[in-house]
């Protein structure tokens, strides 16, 4: 296939779903509030386009700094971990407990603790904690298998700790890092969506925010609206740290040679 | 240079048994032995990366002397390009400098990779990545080189054009030199002094220095030169009969 084909033949996939859609809407009679035909939904979108838009940017904003924060922390954590044993056996568990709890178990408490005025505080907390964990394990791992005999190189070459971690474990693991913060990025953007669902309190102005308005209100064309907006948001992230993994890897790493 | 003494080094089993050898200033000591024979714990244990669980490694008169070391494999950084490959040591005891990226170009071109500065470790052959190798244990000037199975992997043509190579570079900059393989051929080829190992644990059961009239291609197709090829074969066979 050529690249061209590659890159339109989702979308004309997707042009087709959306013809189907709107036929089967219009020869079945299916009221706006149970399922909005395409042309409907999109007349929604324009008409409280700055409203989805803002509430998109707002998403946006909280995805990318608990994104930031989470990657910052969990890679932070990981050359803790390569620099003390013991610390990576006390600490490691710890981290798995965030990981397999359910954001919406904790999300009262976070927001208890946050206060209920700051519920963007709560979301970006919960969204962190969802994002993480992708980024620790696959640094960790990538930090383990960096090569024995590079490791001797830097032994026999008297390196020092700081040396061997900056100009041999960084750069061994960042395809591994790469490959977290990829995971990173959508957990991210799912954790805020859900975050806000259970923390979100009239104060909220994500798209989370507007799919549950919208829902009350039966307003089942903006709820779509807000949620294809939702939908664009994640393959742009996606599409973005693809971009990024592609760019610093394609001298150097089969993956990137591969794609 | 370098002196094993009553060498002990147990893992999970007695690897090397009771090793003394004395490596001469300037030498070119070839080692040779079957599989787990401890050829490889030897000279980690020569780098000091090791440490022998009976038994003492010294340098001469107590100075640490400039390693460099060429594994099996060429281990080079995929990430860094050849120039900064082969800058490493330097990079590591000095930082980047002006004199010290001259210094590794300098080696580049010695190796026969002038151009290649920028090209990156999956640009190039195995043979040239070998050559990156070499460039990079000797870039800073070292008195200790260390080869594990270096040419292992490669072609006959490409393994004699960087055994060449190497000897040209050892007979002008005169390091000493420890050289493990399994080729008996290559050791009698490169080397003045050959010792083989036995195996579970390994032990020096010979020593051969090798000693010819002309030069090295004449005595590379001499009868002499095949004789000892043969006799080192056969210790070689009862050093691997323990098996």
């Amino acid at each position: 296939m050529t690249r061209l084909t590659n890159f339109l033949s989702p979308f004309i996939a997707l042009l087709v779903i959306f013809c189907i859609w709107e036929y089967l809407v219009y020869i079945l009679s299916v009221p706006l509030y149970i399922l909005p035909a395409p042309s409907n939904i999109f007349l929604s979108l324009n008409a409280n386009f700055y409203e989805l838009i803002l509430a998109t940017l707002n998403t946006l904003k909280i995805t990318f700094l608990a994104f930031l924060i989470a990657t910052f922390i969990a890679i932070f954590l990981a050359i803790l971990f390569s620099l003390s044993k013991i610390l990576e056996k006390s600490l490691y568990p710890i981290t798995v407990i965030f990981q397999v709890t359910p954001v919406v178990a904790i999300a009262p408490l976070i927001l208890i603790w946050v206060g209920l005025d700051n519920a963007q505080t709560a979301i970006l907390i919960l969204s962190v904690i969802v994002a993480f964990f992708p980024v620790l394990a696959n640094t960790n791992l990538g930090f383990r298998s960096v090569d024995q005999n590079l490791k001797e190189l830097f032994i026999i070459n008297k390196a020092s700790k700081w040396e061997t971690l900056t100009k041999l474990s960084l750069p061994f693991a960042t395809p591994f890092i790469l490959t977290g913060m990829k995971t990173s990025i959508g957990l991210a953007l799912i954790g805020a969506v859900v975050a806000e669902f259970v923390a979100g309190t009239g104060t909220s102005t994500g798209l989370s925010w507007i799919i549950i308005e919208s829902g009350n209100r039966l307003d089942i064309s903006k709820l779509f609206s807000a949620l294809i907006l939702l939908v664009f948001l994640g393959v742009f992230l996606f599409l973005l740290m693809s971009a990024l993994e592609y760019n610093v890897l394609k001298r150097w790493h089969q993956s990137a040679k591969d794609n | 240079m370098l002196n094993f003494s009553g060498i002990h080094k147990e893992f999970d089993k007695e690897i090397l048994s009771n090793i003394n050898l004395k490596v001469r200033e300037g030498e070119f000591l070839s080692i040779l032995g079957p599989s787990g024979s401890g050829k490889s714990t030897l000279l980690r244990l020569a780098s000091k990366i090791l440490n022998p669980s009976k038994g003492k490694v010294e340098y001469k008169q107590g100075k640490n002397p400039l390693i460099g070391f060429v594994f099996q494999e060429p281990t080079l950084m995929p990430w860094r390009n050849v120039l900064s490959n082969v800058l490493l040591p330097l990079e590591l005891k000095e930082g980047i400098n002006k004199s010290n990226i001259d210094i590794a170009n300098e080696w580049l071109t010695k190796v026969g990779l002038a151009g290649k500065e920028n090209s990156f470790p999956n640009e190039l052959s195995g043979g040239q990545k070998m050559r990156v190798s070499i460039a990079r244990a000797l870039v800073q000037g070292c008195d200790l080189l260390l080869l594990d199975e270096p040419f292992a992997a490669l072609d006959e043509i490409t393994r004699s054009k960087l055994e060449n190579d190497l000897l040209s570079i050892w007979e002008k900059e005169k390091f000493t030199v420890l050289f493990v393989t399994h080729s008996v051929s290559e050791a009698v080829y490169l080397s003045e002094r050959i010792i083989v190992l036995s195996s579970n644990p390994g032990q020096i059961i010979y020593e051969k220095n090798i000693d010819y009239d002309g030069s090295r291609k004449e005595f590379q197709g001499s009868n002499h030169y095949h004789e000892i090829n043969n006799h080192i074969f056969r210790k070689l066979e009862e050093g691997m009969k323990n098996d």
